[in-house]
Order: structure tokens, then sequence, then C-alpha cells
């Protein structure tokens, strides 16, 4: 026993190493678990904080751009209005069933990355405010992710740039629907996936959400098809797309809550348990 | 010349925001991320209970991980350049008079210094790197990534060493 302790003694720096290792490692493998302590991520109070401090700073400087974008956004709302007043009723009436279903909240984007792995967003709003874990999240360009947690007043956003989730998406075309999944690399690309060989896909083709998830309501952009690859021997071919969304340049996304997300995900579940 | 306690915790807390609120918002084209924030651990005194630099590591590194979303990864990278970083000093036989001292440009010369934040630098973000991939897919993209970081890293620190202990 105690020639033990002498050991441990003698190279308590190098166990003392290896046991801050270990609990680092059990941290980045059981991320997903850990990431529910929310104190472990940026929507805590103190972190959001210093973020938010720091935003209102660089938002000065971005004023003219931000308001720029908000007024482009303004002239395509204003512009959509005036079709959807000119079709006919009925059409209508079968627009605004879908239109119901789905409620925008407006938030901040106060951090923001696009060159780890794993990128992020924090936003500033929270669970006060109505957001929710797993409600979508969109700029007025195209998909940008999902919440993933929430704390009173911060949320965090899984970003599509982001190797540890992918978004159904679908060929508008076609509807032929697969995994649009980010490699890591350039942040203006990801890949949809599992498309099969036999779809015919041509460059400029919009790439929108399936809507077959809860998160996102059908037919919001996503990006369009930059280029199309296919190695021999594969019975899918992997499909580039340009994504639509600046994730660069954020400032404002929207949050989408799903009203009828909770007896849609009832009803699957009790469709599969037959 | 020392510095007290209250120097490390103002070192620490700019280290972390440096890093967080500037580091982080370089682009370029996803290959440079600089990890601005070793430089707490590198102007550590030189002779610090080892087990002591290991637990400043760890909390320096977990600190960034919980403002980037990374549980782990930093913490990781940051205990093993703690840990790696005595290992360096003995090696190049340090003066007895010397060992209370920071290691900068000052005190240890400028070949000195290079040498000992360049390796340091080097070794920690390519663990980190590795670490972050979790892969060795991709070997010598995340290889490239992690030396260019590091040249810019190493730019920054050797330049920050002018700022701080200006004359």
């Amino acid at each position: 026993m105690k020639s033990l302790l002498n050991f441990l003694i003698k190279y308590h720096v190098f166990f003392l190493f290896l046991l801050l290792e270990l609990f680092s490692l059990t941290l980045i493998v059981r991320y997903n678990n850990f990431h529910k302590v929310s104190f472990l991520n940026s929507s805590n109070a103190l972190t959001a904080n210093v973020f938010e401090k720091a935003q209102s700073v660089v938002d000065y400087f971005n004023l003219k751009r931000i308001n720029e974008s908000l007024s482009e956004e303004n002239a395509r709302l204003r512009q959509q209005l005036q079709s959807l007043l000119l079709t006919d009723i009925e059409n209508a009436a079968e627009y605004a069933i879908g239109v119901d279903t789905v409620e925008a909240y407006s938030a901040k984007v106060i951090r923001n990355s696009v060159n780890k792995q794993y990128n992020y967003l924090t936003l500033n709003k929270g669970a006060s405010d109505g957001i929710e874990p797993d409600m979508g999240v969109v700029s007025a360009d195209g998909v940008i992710g999902v919440v993933l947690d929430v704390s009173k007043n911060y949320s965090t956003v899984l970003s599509i740039l982001n190797g540890r989730w992918a978004i159904n998406a679908k060929h508008e075309k076609t509807n032929h629907f697969g995994p649009l999944r980010w490699d890591g690399r350039d942040p203006s690309f990801a890949y949809l996936e599992e498309i099969p060989y036999h779809v015919r896909i041509n460059k400029g083709d919009k790439i929108i959400t399936s809507g077959y998830s809860s998160i996102f309501p059908e037919g919001i952009s996503i990006g369009v098809v930059e280029e199309v690859e296919h190695s021999s021997g594969d019975t899918f071919q992997e499909v580039k797309v340009r994504l639509s969304a600046d994730f660069g340049g954020l400032f404002y996304v929207q949050v989408l809550k799903n009203k009828n997300k909770e007896e849609r995900i009832e009803l699957e579940k009790s469709t599969r348990n037959e | 010349m020392n510095k007290g306690p209250i120097w490390y915790i103002g070192l620490f807390v700019t280290s972390v925001l440096v890093q967080v609120l500037f580091m982080d918002a370089i682009q370029f084209s996803g290959l440079v991320n600089p990890y601005f924030y070793v430089l707490f651990i590198l102007l550590l005194p030189l002779y610090v209970p080892r087990y002591l630099q290991l637990l400043l590591g760890f909390l320096l590194g977990i600190t960034i991980d919980v403002f980037s979303n990374t549980p782990g990864i930093h913490a990781s990278a940051t205990v093993f350049l703690a840990f790696m970083r005595p290992l360096f000093i003995n090696s190049t036989n340090v003066d007895e008079q010397d060992r209370g001292k920071i290691p900068s440009v000052m005190n240890m010369g400028t070949g000195w210094f290079m040498k000992y934040s360049g390796i340091l630098i080097l070794l920690h973000h390519v663990f980190l790197f590795y670490i972050e991939m979790f892969t060795l897919d991709d070997f010598f993209n995340t290889l490239m990534r992690s030396v260019l970081s590091a040249l810019f890293t190493f730019a920054l620190i050797i330049i920050s060493q002018f700022l701080i202990f200006r004359k």
C-alpha cells in the first residue's frame, strides 16, 4: 500500500495529465449529453453577455449594411404580397393553411462563426421569448440552422456549417430528397447526398427544404446546384450546393415555430408503434 | 522582473477575450484559425509546480470551450501544451537564477523565445486540429491548416511581446 502511494506521488504529474485528458476526451465523445448542461455552452448568461456587448459595437459599424438588407427584404416581401393578392381565392385559401401553422420570431445574432469545424450561432432571444429547442432558423436568403439549446434570454443555434448535423433537403424540380451536409471546408458550399444516379440534376437547379421533418416547412430555399459529381460504381451522385444564405454576414434571423409540431410528432409516433 | 497573481489573472482574462472576440472572427477561407490564448500558458513563470500548470491549462481550455461550444476540445489541447512546456524548458538548461522569471524575449533572448514559442504553439495546434476533426481522414488538409494557423499565432505572440513588455 505504501509503495503504491509512493508510486502515485512520484508520478502525480503524469497521472494528473492523464486524468485531465481523459476528462476532456469524455466531454468530446459524450458531446451530446454534456451539451444539455447549458453552463458549458455559449447560451449561458455570462458568455452571451460578453458577446452581446461586443456585437453592439460591431453593429454600429454595420448599420448601413443591415439597413440595405432590410430594405431589400422589404421590397421582396412587398412583391410577394402583390402576387398573393392577385392569385385567385381558392389557391390563396390553400396557401393560408400552410402559412397559419408557422409562426416566426425575429432575433439578433450576437455570435456567429464560419471558420470552425462545428459552427454555432448565439441569438439574443431565449425561452422567455418563446424559443424552444428544435425550432428552425432562417434568414431572408435561406436556411441557417436549428435551435439547439435555450436559456432564459439566449439560445444557441446549430448552423448548417456544422458536421454534427444534416438537414433534409430536396431537389425542387424532381422532388428527390436526401441529407444535406457540410464537409467542413468552404462555408459557401454543402453537399446533398443520397440522390440516385438516374435523377437528372443541372447546374443552377434549386435545392429547398423537404418539409419531411417538423423543423422547417416545405420550400424554404437552401441553395442552388453548383456541380454534380458521381464516382463510378456508386449508385448515388453527390451534389455540390452553393448555400443561398450568407453565413459570414448575418445580423438578424427568424426563428420558425411549427404550431402543429406536437400533433405531427404524436401522429408519427403512434403510426410507428402499430 | 516578476509579476504577481493579479497580473496573471489580468493576462488570463485578456487572452480569453482577445481570442473569442477578435481571433475567432478572423477568416481566411477556413484555413487560418489562430489560437492566441496559448499566450497565457507560454508566459507562466519558468518554474511553476507542474500540477498547477496542468490545472491552469485545463481551466484556460475549458473557458475557451464554453465560449465556442466545443466542450473538451480546447481543454485537452491546452492540458497537452501545459504538460509539454516543462519538458521543453528542462531540455534547455535554464540558469538557476532565472527560474522565477517570465519566459519573455527580454529575459531569455529572441532566439530562445522563438524556439520555445514556435515548438510549443506548433504542438498545441497540431494536437488541437486533429482532436477537433477526431479522425485521420483528410490527414494532410488538417496538417496544413494546423501549420498555417500555428504560423499565424506565432507571429501574433511575437508581436504581443513588444506590446506587453514595453520598456
